[in-house]
């Protein structure tokens, strides 16, 4: 017995991740980004509320600093370009990045607290199972952006109240997944035993169901991940959520709309953020699910 | 049967009720006075107090809720703060844009999603499979009001083929049409997705099953197995998916409206958000919230007609 080494079952599972070439590509994007914008200062000069009249619009790198049009010539150290403000756009990405993830991250997490919490409720006591599920039901009837939409109406436009709707959307998908995997574990001998040994009902759910639940739990706040961000981008691009003059991916491409014909880099840099950031997200759910908990397949 | 279709519907009013009690309770914490925004900011204390009681909103919160049932009944939505129309005609004229858009799409989403899942079930680990579920993971991971940007910089700027926005007609009308397929493919983008995936699953799930394999060791041709024996399964799953993708289609065309100007349901319950304007507000979410109800509850009843070993509980 004393040769049986305990693994870590969650660097077992990390190992195995990094086995798969597009995964770690994946990891180590969302990484370098999350060190960017968490240290956005470090990597760029100009604040994203800095304005600079004289070179609005301006094209970034791809264009050179002699062309014979002024306006489409190069300001050197605004390497992606200014907006219509004649703001920094390599800044404004990195503070709006900021938003963003962190939205994302905080309005998953509550999701998933409040979620999990829900969900092993009502997967382990079947009194609350009706009351609990069919409050999900309604949730998750509400198309999400719409219940979105509606939270920030009553309550106003601010980060925090987009983090609370984008959340409340979350609340169902982990609810679920979660009540399910309770409903199969609780039939296991390993939960029999505990509870012959004494144990209370809260050690059993909080100790050993929720443990078992961790895999699942991983792989659905992944993917959340993913649709959160499309959230917030999609309430600030609507002008709902995020306020003006803080930068968001989606604001900044409603802003650089307008200015579509002239300077479209404008909503193309922050459009390929929005894109890589999800797509990376949304593969490292898909392989996590694979190496996790493969039941979760559709 | 019978019981399981009187059970459903049952259900269906409750959710709507409980619907109605969120909408409402959510226009109630709201912050402003209702009186005060029908009144107009000019309006002295007295004509606020006579409004207010007009409006019953000097009564309890349950006879509020009572009366707001009340007029639900009758299709009475209230009146806009705004423009002090009946709400119920201003979503009436809107409704046949935002449905053209959301039938547009389902119908792309269908015609495309559907056979590019099985071709990538069938072409299994091959070139084209990988091209497919690549395509598809982009489609799952792009924004609609992001794409519905960029085909409208692609179409309408550069390339200067088709409209930029609006929409006066229905799609299946030349100029409707024209108007109609940048805003229906930015919509329709995410659906595809989840039918490709979707349809690819299922269709590799029955092509294992042991009733093919007998199809294959009966010597029947391949087009043969695929078209008669294993498609008729492997579209189940996607038919219950038909419901829930309509519903997210019509909560996704409200923001595709936005994007390309559409005077649509969205349009108009934005506009409400921007404008505080809370009864509107109120209302195209119920309205749309009803309608996705009623919808899915159609999909599992056709459901059950077409998969007769579904269980009836």
């Amino acid at each position: 017995m004393e040769n049986v080494k305990r693994k870590n079952p969650f660097i077992t599972a990390f190992r195995k991740l990094t086995q798969n070439k597009l995964a770690t590509v994946c990891f180590f994007i969302l990484l370098i980004e999350i060190i960017l914008v968490v240290f956005a200062p470090v990597f760029t000069d100009y604040g994203y509320e800095e304005q600079d009249p004289t070179i609005r619009l301006r094209p970034g790198f791809w264009a050179g600093t002699d062309d014979p049009d002024p306006k489409e010539q190069y300001v050197e150290g605004h390497w992606l370009g200014t907006d219509d403000f004649g703001r920094d756009v390599w800044s404004r990405l990195l503070y709006g990045g900021r938003v963003s993830l962190m939205v994302g991250f905080v309005s998953t997490a509550m999701g998933l607290v409040i979620g999990v919490i829900c969900g092993l409720l009502a997967g382990f006591y079947k009194k609350l199972d009706n009351i609990i599920m069919r409050i999900m039901d309604i949730l998750f009837t509400f198309p999400g952006t719409l219940l979105a939409m509606l939270i920030i109406a009553m309550l106003g436009n601010s980060t925090f109240n987009a983090m609370l709707a984008i959340s409340i959307w979350s609340i169902p998908s982990f609810a679920r997944m979660v009540r399910g995997k309770v409903l199969q574990i609780k039939e296991e001998d390993y939960i029999m035993a505990t509870r012959s040994l004494g144990a209370k009902d809260t050690r059993i759910i909080f100790i050993h169901i929720l443990k078992n639940c961790l895999p699942t739990i991983i792989v659905i706040a992944t993917m959340r991940m993913a649709t959160s961000i499309i959230s917030i981008s999609t309430l600030s691009y609507l002008g709902l959520g995020i306020t003006p003059p803080m930068p968001e991916w989606g604001g900044m491409i409603s802003a650089g709309k307008a200015f579509m014909w002239q300077r479209p880099s404008l909503i193309f840099i922050p459009g390929i953020a929005v894109m890589i950031t999800v797509i990376c997200f949304n593969i490292l759910g898909d392989k996590l699910r694979d190496i996790l908990d493969p039941s979760l397949r559709d | 049967m019978r019981k399981y279709v009187l059970k459903r519907i049952l259900m269906m009013l409750l959710l709507l009720l409980g619907m109605t009690f969120i909408v409402f309770s959510s226009l109630y914490i709201a912050p402003g006075d209702p009186a005060q925004m029908v009144a107009g900011p000019s309006a002295s204390e007295e004509d606020i107090e006579r409004i207010r009681v007009a409006l019953g909103l000097d009564k309890s919160f349950i006879v509020q809720y009572l009366s707001y049932l009340k007029n639900l009944l009758s299709l009475d939505l209230g009146t806009s703060y705004t423009s002090r129309q009946p709400i119920m005609d201003e979503i009436l004229v809107r409704l046949p844009f935002t449905i053209n858009l959301a039938c547009a799409s389902m119908l792309l989403s269908v015609v495309v999603g559907i056979p590019l899942g099985i071709l990538s079930a069938l072409k299994k680990d091959k070139l084209a499979d990988n091209i497919i579920t690549t395509g598809a993971l982009v489609g799952i991971s792009i924004p609609n009001f992001l794409f519905g940007v960029l085909l409208m910089y692609v179409f309408a700027v550069k390339l200067q083929i088709l409209p930029s926005g609006g929409m006066t007609h229905y799609f299946w009308t030349p100029t409707g049409f024209k108007q109609a397929i940048l805003p229906a493919i930015a919509l329709a983008s995410n659906s595809i997705a989840t039918f490709i995936r979707i349809g690819r699953s299922s269709m590799l799930d029955v092509l294992q099953s042991d009733y093919i394999r007998t199809a294959k060791s009966k010597g029947l041709k391949q087009r043969v197995i695929v078209f008669i024996h294993a498609l008729r399964n492997a579209l189940i799953p996607i038919l219950t998916q038909l419901g829930t993708t309509f519903g997210s289609l019509l909560g996704g065309a409200m923001i595709t409206e936005k994007v390309f100007v559409i005077n649509g349901i969205g349009t108009y319950m934005i506009d409400g958000i921007t404008k505080y304007n809370y009864p509107v507000v109120q209302s195209t979410v119920l309205f749309v919230a009803a309608m996705f109800i009623i919808i899915n509850l159609i999909v599992d009843l056709v459901y059950c007609v077409v998969d007769p070993r579904i269980r009836y509980e």
